[in-house]
């Protein structure tokens, strides 16, 4: 994570961060295209479509700055890329920017899964779409694996046994037991935050 | 399909609390998601949560946007808004004012941890997603063929997954599974 933001004003929390020297300030119109366009072209997760897009394309922001912000949507409650609209787009215009970020990103979306969802509900069952349905579905599975693989890589690679233990139990209660993930995540999150809050302390990063 | 009030209750009620317990994205809820909708309250069969699921990863948008497919299954149009605004509103506002007093724990170390020790359990909980879908997807060696070949084209290219979910949807609609 960047210090960027230590070096800003004393007052200064991600929604009213002094905006760079170098960096394009969007016009509402520009608002809202960029998070359209971002969430049109983004499949499976619009995290690096919005990176190239507002980073390298338009230039709203330093790459880092986009890692900061980006890691505060992850931290909060809610989708991350809805903090992200929310967030940023307060930051430029207030009540009227997050509205018109917000409108962008999930406005165009939801008509089409909703216009999906109507035609599944009256031809879902019909030869040819169950068809393509299953093909479809088994696609999906394969893609499913492949970013639980990838999620759980690095703590493989260096060798995070009691992170991985806790990522393990987590499957083992919710993906095979079916258990209630608000039970586990009460039982799990302390023990896990736990492991994070020793090893931040062996590594010397957090203030006591 | 049931649109009464008690039922958009219940969806707002299961999707609020949902919002603040999707770790590291959305898709982290949709076990339970699962567990409520397919075995406690019988909204839909298993069949057709994956059908759902499989088709909002083939659509553009936030992947939050699943829950829009299963609310719209449960209770129409007016179901689809409310798991969609449900699932996002609450926990947005709350994150709002987080965001606000941001500055003050910053560098926190408490704040450090709490967000490396949720990583493990976002794993976990992707994974069991994967189980679920993967458990009603594949069925016969062929479905279990296309999840092979697109966790490889994933997992060891650089090629868009679209290609992979576009090419298995064109097989099932030409009746080869």
């Amino acid at each position: 994570m960047s210090d960027r933001v230590e070096s800003s004003p004393a007052d200064s929390s991600p929604l009213t961060a002094p905006v760079a020297l170098d960096v394009v300030i969007p016009t509402r119109t520009e608002l809202f295209l960029g998070f359209f366009k971002v969430t049109m072209t983004g499949f499976g997760g619009v995290l690096s479509f919005a990176r190239r897009e507002f980073v390298l394309v338009r230039r709203w922001m330093s790459s880092d700055e986009f890692s900061d912000l980006f890691a505060l949507c992850q931290f909060l409650p809610g989708p991350n890329i809805v903090n992200f609209g929310i967030i940023y787009g307060w930051r430029l215009y207030k009540f009227a920017g997050a509205a018109i970020a917000l409108t962008g990103l999930l406005g165009p979306p939801v008509l089409l899964m909703i216009l999906a969802g109507e035609l599944y509900g009256r031809y879902g069952t019909m030869p040819v779409f169950r068809g393509g349905l299953t093909g479809l579905a088994a696609a999906a599975a394969g893609l499913l694996i492949a970013t639980a693989v990838q999620m759980s890589e690095p703590l493989v690679r260096r060798e995070r046994l009691a992170q991985a233990a806790v990522a393990l139990a987590a499957f083992v209660t919710v993906g095979i037991m079916q258990w209630s993930i608000v039970w586990v995540l009460l039982a799990l999150a302390p023990v896990s935050i736990g492991i994070a809050w020793r090893s931040a302390a062996i590594a010397g990063r957090g203030q006591p | 399909m049931k649109d009464d009030f008690g039922t958009y209750l219940a969806l707002a009620l299961l999707f609020t609390v949902l919002s603040f317990l999707s770790i590291g994205g959305a898709i982290s809820a949709l076990p339970e998601i699962h567990r409520q909708a397919v075995d406690i309250s019988h909204w839909m069969t298993d069949r057709e949560f994956v059908d759902l699921v499989a088709i909002a990863q083939a659509a553009p948008g936030p992947n939050v946007l699943f829950v829009t497919l299963i609310g719209q299954h449960v209770a129409g149009i007016p179901g689809a808004l409310i798991a969609t605004f449900f699932m996002c509103g609450p926990a947005c506002v709350v994150a709002f004012f987080i965001a606000r007093a941001f500055d003050r724990f910053k560098e926190k170390r408490w704040r450090i941890a709490v967000q490396a020790g949720l990583v493990p359990l976002s794993i976990g909980l992707v994974a069991s997603v994967a189980l679920i879908i993967a458990r009603s997807a594949d069925h016969d060696w062929k479905t279990m063929l296309i999840t092979a070949a697109t966790f490889a084209l994933t997992y060891w290219t650089r090629i868009s997954p679209l290609y992979a979910l576009g090419a298995a949807t064109a097989l099932g609609v030409s009746g080869f599974l």
